[in-house]
């Protein structure tokens, strides 16, 4: 691995990665079972050098913003690097986006330049929020059909420049990424991620979970999530190691994947890590008695053994089979995005698959702590990674309280809102809004939120001020979006849901009339951003002077209902 | 060839079996993430059934924010 100590940027790391392992294999990609390419470290500085050459050609300096709006493939990387290589800040988008979201934060961030792929860009060119996001200058579109309608954008293809680019240096304090961890309706929340975040986050997360050349990493969390940005990218990249994209996620294709390409890690939401569990289990459970009788004794042995630490060979050889259908050298699964349930996590390390499950946030760089497997303990998100300080902010009797976090890897701040900086730091420390507490293993243990948003099983945080926009103009005297563990406090990190409140007019009933326009609205949303029920209150809601909703305040008010009588499920 | 009207019917009637849900009782408006309570896994599964019924590759991110039964067949329509 290369030592990160002694560079001052994601590029200047990048750039002596490209030389360092230049031989070895750095991408494969796939297409189903087809293997569409294969890349060498050098390959991908071939291909990144001209576009890099062409950004600068066009006027793309240091500090200027491109955005990346692709889903992950080797583009995605190669886009990147040349990115950070002219001393330019990324803006990486959930591709999963509405077009009008990604034009808002498109706007929001200031980018100058968008890389996406055509099947995402004819959803994009005919938005009509587009007019808005007059600072893209330049659009660059990958594997666009050669007679397309590119509707004023630039084939990234033909986007090369003659000429070596130039290395533009940039220092740890500057800014290397906008990640947004909310705001698509609302709000928008960009957090400005430094070199310095990276390259610390880098250091203590492979200090737990090394990459080496010939490590095989398994892309499958959209790039543009921490997660994967740091161990689908510039965690093995740094190293060495070989990243694996698929363009397709069917559940057969990805099965495939890990024999095919002898996986060695791969991160999952825990939807898919639970999906994955119940398939095991369905093979499991067809097992004639005898031989269900022999597997359950195999994996009891196993237990036994890997109580204090997972002993990879000897899981290998007692339980085969399983570890062949992974591909055979699949040391750990990270798991992340969202909270696990404990029996999960157990499942697979009682089969010898240590699961890396961890707990994180945008604004903390990509993890604050993770399980370090020594033992491994599935009731915990494991303990602080080095260089992380944790505490407890007002613990209550249990030891319960709001974690706060310091660390190199915080992000400096929200982009263009110092009032949304302000409240989440408080003196240094990123107050994360999330309630823990920590065992006298130094274990933390989460047990609920402070703060007013959710965050599904598919990692997705949803804050209820982001959705709010679906009902405008809704035939009532006023709503508001809660998450409704918010209101009514639940030491629980699954299951979540969001609510709606509802103050009707003078005489108004909520008739079905009511009920199926909020259904409509509602189904306007994505299927994981949807409202469950509806709750009406009697009364008006409190107001600032300015009259904003004073949140805090209504939530206190739902509070007196009775959570389970008051909420009208749609 | 078939028209969009039997495509989104044959959507329709594949999906009623491989969710085992009673016939009748999806319509090419529905949203198929509410009305079968499914999650973005288990559609995955609905399109590789689609494939293999129709004969045709379905790229994940051509069906990208694509929830109802009706636009799903405009899709698959598209590639016949």
């Amino acid at each position: 691995m290369l030592d990160l100590s002694q560079y001052q940027s994601v590029g200047a790391a990048l750039k002596d990665a490209l030389t360092t392992y230049a031989q070895e294999t750095c991408l494969i990609e796939a297409d189903r079972d087809r293997e569409k390419e294969r890349l060498t470290y050098r390959d991908f500085q071939n291909r990144a050098h001209p576009l890099a050459r062409a950004l600068q050609d066009v006027g793309f300096a240091a500090a200027d913003r491109a955005s990346i709006v692709m889903t992950n493939q080797s583009k995605w990387l190669i886009s990147a690097y040349a990115v950070f290589f002219t001393g330019g800040v990324l803006v990486p988008l959930d591709y999963k986006l509405t077009p009008a979201e990604h034009w808002q934060l498109l706007k929001h961030s200031g980018a100058k330049v968008l890389i996406t792929e055509y099947p995402i860009w004819r959803q994009l060119s005919g938005a009509p929020e587009r007019a808005a996001a007059e600072n893209v200058k330049l659009i660059l579109v990958t594997e666009a059909p050669p007679k397309a309608d590119l509707d004023g954008a630039k084939r990234w293809e033909d986007f090369r420049g003659a000429a070596e680019p130039v290395f533009a240096p940039r220092t740890r304090k500057d800014v290397a990424c906008i990640v947004y961890s909310s705001g698509t309706g609302g709000r928008p929340k960009g957090c400005m991620m430094t070199h310095e975040n990276y390259l610390e986050q880098c250091v203590a997360l492979t200090s737990l979970y090394p990459f080496w050349p010939g490590v095989r990493y398994l892309s499958i969390l959209p790039t543009n999530h921490a997660i994967d940005f740091m161990v689908g990218f510039f965690g093995p990249f740094t190293c060495g190691a070989c990243v694996v994209h698929l363009r397709t996620l069917r559940p057969e294709f990805v099965r495939d994947a890990f024999p095919k390409y002898k996986i060695t890690y791969v991160s999952l939401v825990p939807l898919v890590l639970k999906n994955l569990q119940k398939g095991l289990q369905a093979r499991f459970d067809e097992l004639p008695p005898g031989k269900r009788k022999i597997f359950d004794f195999l994996v009891a042995v196993n237990k036994a053994f890997t109580k204090n630490k997972p002993r990879l060979r000897l899981s290998r050889k007692l339980l085969g089979q399983v570890h062949a259908a992974f591909g055979g050298e699949l040391r750990a699964i990270i798991v992340g995005g969202a909270f696990t349930e404990p029996q999960t996590l157990q499942f697979f390390y009682d089969l010898g698959i240590p699961v890396a499950n961890g707990y994180g946030l945008t604004e903390a760089g990509t993890a604050i702590t993770v399980n370090d497997l020594h033992p491994f303990r599935a009731d915990t998100v494991g303990k602080p990674l080095p260089g992380m300080e944790v505490k407890i902010v007002n613990p209550a009797a249990d030891g319960v309280g709001e974690v706060w976090v310091r660390s190199k890897t915080i992000m400096a701040g929200y982009l263009n809102d110092p009032e949304q900086t302000a409240d989440v730091f408080s003196d240094g420390w990123l107050k994360t809004g999330d309630l823990g507490r920590f065992d006298s293993t130094g274990h933390l243990l989460l047990s609920g939120r402070k703060k007013n948003m959710i965050v599904t099983e598919e990692g997705k945080n949803i804050y209820p001020e982001d959705i709010e926009t679906v009902f405008e103009s809704l035939a009532v005297k006023e709503f508001c979006v809660f998450a409704a563990n918010y209101v009514w406090p639940k030491r629980s990190m699954v299951g979540e849901q969001l609510i709606l409140a509802l103050h009707l007019e003078n005489g108004q009933s909520y008739t079905d009339a009511l009920r199926n326009d909020i259904i409509a609205r509602n189904n306007r949303l994505l299927n994981y951003k949807r409202v469950h029920g509806v709750v009406l209150l009697d009364e008006d809601f409190p107001r600032t002077a300015s009259l904003k909703i004073k949140r805090n305040i209504l939530a206190e008010r739902l509070a007196q209902l009775d959570r389970s009588s008051a909420i009208l499920p749609l | 060839m078939r028209n969009l009207d039997q495509t989104t019917q044959e959507v329709i009637d594949l999906a009623t079996r491989h969710f085992k849900v009673p016939s009748g009782t999806l319509a090419a408006s529905d949203d198929f993430f509410k009305k079968l309570g499914i999650d973005s896994l288990q559609a995955l599964e609905l399109l590789s059934r689609l494939e293999n019924h129709f004969g045709i590759e379905l790229p994940d991110y051509e069906v990208q924010g694509v929830s109802d039964f009706r636009t799903l067949a405009e899709r698959i329509q598209s590639r016949l």
